[in-house]
């Protein structure tokens, strides 16, 4: 709180601004403020290099409109569940279950209309229904129980994906079967193409998510909510922030979320497997680490974490496309976790 | 005069420990009221309870001459009691403006803000920079800068800005100078002046004697959960002050003493 307690300055009556800076700004301290109020600008920048370098090596064949559409057709799914996860993470919490939502939610939406006969748009809904009440869980024990986050969706977690098996008996749904009775559920990997460049609905649907929760956060009072939330969230109560309602809602949101990158899921694969999808919850915080949202939460944006998911993204198809061992990738991506969190560090000292 | 704020008999216990013992308060209209007390003598307890952050076991809390029940800060805030907590409860990764609305954010008019919620980030900047302009808390050059970038003089001064702001007619500030430099605290002191000026009443928490022996009006002297007596910071020495608090002198008698 006391900074600059010793020096005292900023106090002179007649000084012209509130924000008269401290003298001695280093050129470092200069950097750290603008990555602070810029969080995307480092993860965009990587993004930039990676796609620069695997276009330098490969040439065309990467910089085709065809491989940088099938990077993003790739991310979709992850991208999305990011999204949530960038929500979570945002208020110092994390959401180990969103990848168990995803599966748990398209198992829903099968089964509902091929056990019970419910018509496929009805099914849907009470997919997405259940994905958010799955994240409203998470968020009343997070909230009204005090749980810490980290052991409340690592139970939730198991529970939902062991709920996943047992309702839907291991069964996966046939591609044909539903191609036939609820091609609805497929709507999210349909394509569609522009000179070339080859786009999925689910593609769509991620930007088009992101864009509505990058101004969610910007300008509504929730958004402001939820960073403040994240900050500080005994500051945030008793600036007048509801925090339980705020944290709730962030989970259900997260849920919902969650249930939509299910909904693209069956598009990608074509079936309603309940064995799919199984790393998403892990391959999502990651893009959220890389695309510099702190986990300690109130920093970040969600630009940030799309490029986060677009980066891992480039890496797979770039270095598969060169074709190295697939392990290099993930060597890669653990390097860039690290890097990743190390800046995060470097940005959250407060040093002004 | 009738006191603006006051309580009678407030009991609080904590398990055993009796943190206030049938304590009185009075603040009066416009008053800066100086509360001094050693450590554990109950004073936070007695200032949370007014600020309704805590709920009195018994006794009777009136505002504005209407016995209140507040069972949380934000009812405290809506009657008009703000209170500038130690920590100051600014969220140091917003920008001043979003500090200053947090919680009353400012919607833009027409179909953005009703359809959309968008907020109207201009006006509550607008709104920001002549709330601290009114204060005398210099022109902000930009006012969307992070908290987290401002000093701690600064930081206190935008606590009580918004303190102040919102039609509020108390405001308890609790060591308001405590983590501050001497010129800092210089600056807050004049402020603490210019808000009584505006004819709002203070309540002010320290342990800095010389602090609270310049700005206050009247002292409430807190010991072991009540009020041990109120004096006249121009009647008293420092000293003497200390030692009635800690118990080393008795109270003489005057017309303001509770009890």
């Amino acid at each position: 709180m006391s900074i600059s307690e010793e020096k005292g300055l900023g106090l002179d009556p007649t000084a012209e601004e509130v924000s008269a800076f401290i003298e001695e700004e280093t050129l470092s301290d200069r950097v750290r403020l603008w990555l602070r109020q810029t969080p995307a600008a480092v993860p965009l920048v990587v993004l930039l290099c990676s796609l620069a370098i695997f276009g330098l090596l490969l040439g065309g064949k990467f910089f085709s409109p065809f491989a940088l559409t099938l990077i993003l057709q790739q991310v979709a799914i992850v991208g999305i569940v990011a999204l949530a996860q960038s929500l979570v993470i945002l208020t110092a919490g994390i959401d180990l279950s969103v990848g168990a939502i995803m599966v748990f939610s398209s198992v829903i939406m099968g089964q509902f209309t091929f056990r019970y006969g419910l018509p496929p748009e009805i099914s849907l809904i009470c997919g997405l229904a259940a994905g958010t009440l799955m994240g409203a869980i998470n968020g009343v024990l997070v909230a009204i129980m005090r749980l810490p986050p980290f052991i409340v969706t690592l139970g939730t977690w198991q529970i939902f994906l062991a709920s996943n098996f047992i309702y839907s008996a291991n069964e996966t749904i046939r591609g044909a079967d539903i191609a036939e009775r609820a091609p609805i559920f497929q709507f999210m990997g349909n394509k569609f193409k522009i000179y070339g460049a080859v786009f999925t609905y689910g593609v769509i649907l991620m930007i088009v998510l992101a864009i509505i929760l990058a101004y969610v956060l910007r300008h509504t009072a929730w958004g402001r909510h939820v960073y403040a939330v994240g900050d500080d969230p005994d500051a945030a109560e008793l600036s007048g922030v509801r925090t339980k309602r705020v944290l709730i809602s962030v989970y259900m949101l997260s849920g919902f979320t969650g249930a939509t990158a299910g909904w693209v899921l069956v598009g990608r694969i074509g079936s309603v497997s309940p064995t799919s999808g199984q790393f998403a919850n892990i391959e999502a915080i990651t893009a959220v680490v890389i695309g510099g949202i702190s986990l300690f939460g109130g920093r970040g944006s969600i630009l940030g974490a799309l490029c986060g998911a677009l980066i891992v993204g480039v890496f797979s198809l770039g270095l598969r496309m060169i074709g190295t061992d697939p392990q290099w990738t993930y060597l890669l991506i653990g390097l860039l976790i690290i890097v990743a969190v190390a800046l995060d560090q470097w940005i959250r000292k407060v040093a002004v | 005069m009738e006191p603006i704020l006051y309580a009678r008999n407030a009991v609080k216990r904590y398990g055993r420990v009796v943190a206030l013992d049938h304590c009185d308060f009075d603040l009066y209209p416009g008053e800066v009221l100086g509360v001094i007390g050693d450590n554990g003598a109950g004073k936070s307890t007695l200032i949370k309870a007014l600020s309704g952050a805590i709920q009195l076991d018994t006794g009777d809390i009136h505002f504005e001459t209407k016995k209140m029940h507040f069972s949380n800060p934000l009812e405290a805030r809506s009657a008009g009691i703000e209170t500038v907590y130690q920590n100051l409860a600014l969220s140091p990764a917003l920008s001043i403006s979003d500090n200053m609305f947090l919680g009353r954010e400012i919607r833009r008019k027409g179909l953005m803000g009703k359809l959309f919620c968008k907020l109207d980030h201009a006006e509550m900047e607008r709104q920001s920079k002549q709330m601290l302009a009114d204060l005398g808390l210099l022109t902000i050059q930009n006012i969307g800068q992070t908290v987290e970038t401002l000093s701690g003089g600064q930081r206190q001064g935008i606590a009580v800005a918004r303190a102040t702001a919102f039609g509020s007619r108390v405001i308890i500030m609790d060591e308001p100078t405590a983590a501050l430099g001497v010129k800092e605290s210089r600056r807050v002191l004049d402020l603490i002046k210019d808000v009584r000026e505006r004819g709002i009443s203070i309540v002010l928490i320290s342990h800095n004697m010389p602090h609270v022996f310049e700005v206050a009006d009247r002292i409430h002297i807190h010991r072991l959960g009540k009020r041990l007596c109120v004096i006249d910071p121009k009647e008293y020495e420092m000293s003497e002050a200390v030692a009635m608090m800690t118990g080393a002198m008795k109270p003489k008698d005057s017309g303001d003493v509770a009890e």
